[in-house]
């Protein structure tokens, strides 16, 4: 099939003879000195290891190289101690990490791929280009690996919508998600948003991205092959984002969101759309040999991690590279971080192909430079050397450090105060009920996910706004389920437990859709790992979330860490986002969250606990973040989870919802509003708990189950062999009887359209009053 | 039948379209911007997307690609074509059909389901509903406000060229139950010929009761049916 024959006018330009060993710094490049190695991010003691490599001066290239390759995004130094307790294999794990994504067998000779990663930075200065390029750069890690992207989920922090700086931080990133993944095409099944003070300098915008592929469709970013092409794909090479890899690695200032918008890259969903189907037709073309996208660090990570992967060399003409203005130097080209593009390794004599298909899609594809067999990353101009560096120590030779973590004495002392009374006698409970569904936090998430396509591509079985989304696989009796957790505060407060925390309720969002938990990719999105409390928090949530991954048998198949998400020295809350997916076996088990018809049986399944700490309650209505957050048991959380998937299998389960922030009566009301028609529910709590936390603690281990009434006792019965605890708690009633939760001491009746109102509002009524368009008329 | 349903660079909807048009018994061909010569098929879909990133103005560019060389005499010539979303944009663009589709009222895109109630039922394309039906169909678009001036809306209205209006679970066409501006809740015209259709909602995205809706699945059966009842005709249009 293939032609053996060469390109007649590619393979000169690519195989050009070079000049090795004679590096000598460009006309007009900067002296290397202390305060250049400094703007670069680079300490001294790592810029002597630069030196020892390089046995010389590291010319200005070569050190904007190493700066890249040896910041937090691409070289991971911090955390890569910590990254090595997570757990990453499984039977069923295809691609763990260290790819553009994880891939995962998902049965009938499918595989599925999945990523997750953040754009906090870039949204922080310039939310619509940060959040659409995050979209854009997720897309690309999936479709890089051979798979067809079926969805994408987001998840994000924001401060409080209480000033106009956050209103449009948070407009301008949904509208950036919006717009980018609605043009290329990808339905948005799901997520997750809160919103607290503790992000207020940081937003975090982590994407995630499923992609859909037949087992052998499934390709690498690895450059074999001595003496293949490298080809340069996609949009030409221009002077955005240069350094962002290095940026997004560092603190942020209060100017910066002037100064640094140069950094943030700019999206073209179009583009996009047109390379992801180039890309996939020169995947299954059998033309190349591996593609990677040009991403973080743009040509420079991915040329050189394609090499690293092959123990292989690079050699490339800077001047071959397709740009968008004349003039640019190596060193802008290497760093760019244009968006839409892709090195390729194609099969020395294909080149031609190559050029064809990418043309078909109105895209450019040229020959950039070749492998070598001598491990070096090698970048010539017209001939001339211009870096020339071993590509191992480059890629793996990033110094990584283990700190010291300490608790900080003020967060440890939130943890341990004394809560206010819990039991509130002058508060009007009903009424604080439909409250807290205005809540930014409780609210309906109508107002974002009506800007997001769902519905495309004809695949969404469950889209968002119910505990996961779901998307099927046509053709097959198969789904896949998809769901984003971490509650920060409970992080903040207790960072192992939080990250527990973060495990368990993901994977009980999944099985309440119907789904098996089958593995996880993270989103570890922190502070300063220089300042010991940060490090403090980054270890010990790794650390449980490595426990709880293993537990619940989701190894972890990758991900991203941010860290730095500061601003004046204030950190975010510790925030470890878990993206977890699941296998649905048979699509007629998709369950929902929303009670379905009048008479039907609720049963709790869990118990509810004397807990108050770190939730919402205490944050809406005394401004708290205190208190330690709920206890979680992973045995029973197992249990429960096994339970349930059991009961939901066995076909009785008419809908199936986890008690998450807000407690259990936020959790009913969702039920009892959630769907397609609201009903009404009443309910009987017994337990000798005070009022405030058996309605709005977060107890965790909890699942909300309706059934017919018929079906009733063998659902109990059936639960009880696993030995988890349930009891009927009452009945669904018609929309106009209103919710009624009974308790001991008092009864609570609200009506629910007063529920729908407050819950439906609350993000509308905060976005739609006038909407700041800059940031400068943002500022309150 | 063979029904081409045309891929312009940055269509998104082609592959949905494909699949309803196969579940209903159809045969769809997919047919790149580029493609030449519609080869005798029987019906051309233009489909949801963001043709050419929608610059300049949502389907500006995609009415100059070659095929619409090719479908402008197929619609002239009494063939079937059907626009969704981005497809009558296009369609509109191209002057198939009369009028505009603007930024939503809300300025942002929407996504969400509508209900949209049948206003005819004897077109090639609407035949398999009943009369006066209000059907529910999702739809997602930042540009499908529809408008045209008073004399065009006048003919519209006067020669019943309106097919789909937005209405409420009740079947009236209230300002509450239209999701983005449209004049007179106008979802979807027909041409004066009855034989060029567009509409904002996506029908192709009710094809399933999995997915939450059937409504769309009439549309298509009503197309393919038409087609094989006229097969050998100049023409399957309303004929009016």
């Amino acid at each position: 099939m293939s032609d053996p024959t060469p390109a007649p006018d590619s393979a000169p330009r690519g195989t050009r003879a070079l000049r090795p060993g004679s590096v000598d710094p460009r006309a007009g490049d900067p002296e290397i000195t202390p305060d250049v190695v400094a703007d670069h991010g680079l300490s001294p003691e790592e810029y002597e290891r630069i030196e020892r490599i390089m046995g010389r001066t590291p010319t200005f290239t070569e050190l904007g190289v190493f700066s890249a390759m040896w910041s937090e995004h691409c070289g991971y130094k911090n955390s890569k101690p910590l990254l090595k307790l997570l757990p990453t294999e499984a039977p069923w794990v295809i691609q763990g990490p260290g790819e553009n994504a994880g891939v995962i067998d998902i049965g009938d000779g499918y595989a599925l791929a999945f990523k997750i990663e953040s754009h906090n930075h870039p949204s922080a200065v310039e939310p619509y280009q940060g959040a659409a390029t995050g979209v854009g750069g997720i897309l690309r890690d999936i479709f890089t690996m051979g798979a067809r992207p079926i969805a994408v989920l987001d998840s994000l922090r924001f401060g409080d919508l209480d000033t106009g700086r956050v209103r449009y931080l948070f407009g301008g990133v949904v509208k950036g998600i919006g717009d980018y993944g609605n043009c290329v095409g990808i339905p948005n099944i799901g997520g997750e948003v809160h919103f607290d003070r503790g992000y207020e300098g940081n937003p975090i915008v982590n994407a995630m991205c499923l992609g859909l592929m037949r087992h052998d469709d499934l390709i690498t970013g690895v450059a074999e092959g001595v003496g293949n092409p490298l080809m340069a794909v996609g949009a030409r090479t221009g002077r955005d984002g240069i350094h962002g890899a290095t940026f997004a690695s560092e603190e942020l200032s209060e100017t910066d969101d002037v100064e640094s918008r140069p950094m943030v890259q700019v999206g073209d969903p179009f583009t996009e759309k047109l390379l992801l189907e180039a890309s996939l037709e020169l995947i299954k073309s059998g033309h190349i040999v591996g593609i990677q996208d040009m991403g973080a660090a743009g040509l420079t990570s991915s040329a050189t991690e394609m090499a690293s992967r092959s123990g292989t060399g690079v050699e490339i003409d800077a001047a071959l590279v397709p740009v968008r203005e004349r003039g640019m130097t190596p060193y802008e080209i290497l760093l760019s971080e244009s968006q839409e593009r892709m090195l390729v390794v194609a099969k020395v004599g294909h080149e031609a192909e190559v050029q064809k298909i990418l043309e078909k899609w109105e895209l450019e594809a040229e020959v950039i430079g070749r492998v070598t067999d001598d491990g070096m990353f090698r970048v010539t101009e017209d001939g001339t050397t211009v870096c020339e560096i071993p590509g191992m120590p480059l890629v793996d030779g990033c110094p990584t450090y283990q700190r010291e973590g300490v608790e900080s004495p003020e967060i440890a002392a939130l943890r341990d105060m004394e809560l206010p009374e819990a039991d509130e006698p002058a508060r009007d409970l009903a009424e604080a009920w439909v409250d807290l569904f205005d809540s930014p936090n409780l609210g309906s998430r109508r107002w974002i996910y009506n800007q997001y396509d769902t519905t495309v591509r004809t695949g969404t079985v469950v889209p968002p706004g119910s505990d996961a989304g779901v998307v099927r696989i046509r053709g097959t009796k198969r789904a896949v389920a998809a769901t984003t957790d971490c509650n920060g505060r409970y992080v903040y407060l207790s960072p192992k437990q939080g990250a527990v925390i973060a495990v368990a309720e993901a994977a009980r969002n999944l099985v309440c859709t119907g789904a098996l938990p089958t593995a996880i990719t993270n989103n570890l999105n922190f502070g300063s790992p220089l300042k010991p409390h940060i490090y403090h928090q980054m270890k010990e949530a790794v650390t449980g979330m490595a426990e709880a991954c293993a537990f619940f048998e989701t190894p972890v198949t990758g991900g991203n860490v941010s860290l730095f998400n500061e601003t004046d020295g204030v950190a975010i809350y510790p925030t470890p986002v878990v993206g977890m997916v699941g296998v649905i076996g048979d699509i007629d088990h998709v369950t929902r969250m929303a009670f379905r018809d009048p008479g039907d049986v609720i049963l709790q399944l869990g118990d509810n606990t004397n807990e108050l700490g770190g939730s919402e309650y205490l944050y809406h209505f005394h401004d708290l973040v205190a208190g330690p957050p709920p206890a979680v048991d992973l045995f029973l959380e197992r249990s429960l989870q096994q339970a349930v998937l059991a009961a939901i299998r066995g076909g009785v389960v008419k809908s199936a919802h986890d008690c998450a922030e807000g407690g259990i009566a936020i959790a009913l009301a969702e039920c009892a509003v959630g769907g397609e028609c609201a009903v009404g529910f009443e309910v009987t709590l017994k337990d000798s708990i005070p009022a405030v936390p058996l309605l709005f603690g977060e107890a965790q281990g909890r699942i909300l189950l309706s059934c017919a009434p018929e079906d009733a006792d063998d659902l109990v019965e059936l639960i009880r062999e696993y030995s988890v605890p349930v009891r009927r708690i009452g009945t669904v009633t018609e929309a106009e009887a209103g919710l009624s939760i009974s308790l001991r001491d008092r009864e609570l009746r609200v009506e629910a359209g007063d529920i729908v109102e407050s819950r439906g509002n609350a993000l509308p009524r905060r976005m739609d009053a006038p909407v700041a368009t800059t940031p400068d008329a943002a500022h309150d | 039948m063979r029904v081409a349903v045309v891929t312009f660079p940055g269509s998104n909807c082609d592959y949905d379209l494909y699949q309803a048009v196969k579940q209903v018994g159809g045969n769809p061909e997919f047919r790149w911007h580029r493609d030449r010569g519609l080869d005798g098929v029987d019906a051309v879909m233009l489909s949801g997307g963001f043709s050419y990133g929608d610059y300049l103005r949502a389907g500006a560019i995609a009415r100059f690609s070659p095929i619409m060389e090719d479908v402008v005499p197929f619609a002239e010539a009494g063939g079937p074509v059907v626009g969704v979303c981005n497809g009558f944009q296009i369609l509109c663009e191209a002057g198939l059909l009369p009028g505009a589709l603007i930024r939503n009222e809300s300025l942002r895109f929407q996504s969400e389901d509508c209900r949209m109630r049948v206003e005819r039922t004897d077109t090639p394309f609407t035949r398999g509903y009943d009369a006066g039906q209000v059907i529910r169909v999702p739809l997602a678009h930042a540009e499908g406000n529809y408008r045209a001036d008073a004399e065009t809306l006048a003919r519209l209205e006067g020669d019943d060229l309106v097919l789909f209006r937005y209405v409420d679970a009740d079947g009236a066409a209230s300002p509450e139950s239209n999701p983005n501006g449209s004049t007179a809740n106008i979802a979807g015209i027909i041409s004066e010929e009855g034989n060029v259709m567009g509409m904002m909602p996506h029908p192709e995205r009710a094809m399933e009761s999995l997915l939450g809706s059937t409504d769309g699945v009439p549309l298509f059966e009503s197309l393919i049916s038409s087609l094989a009842g006229s097969a050998g005709a100049d023409t399957v249009g309303a004929g009016r």
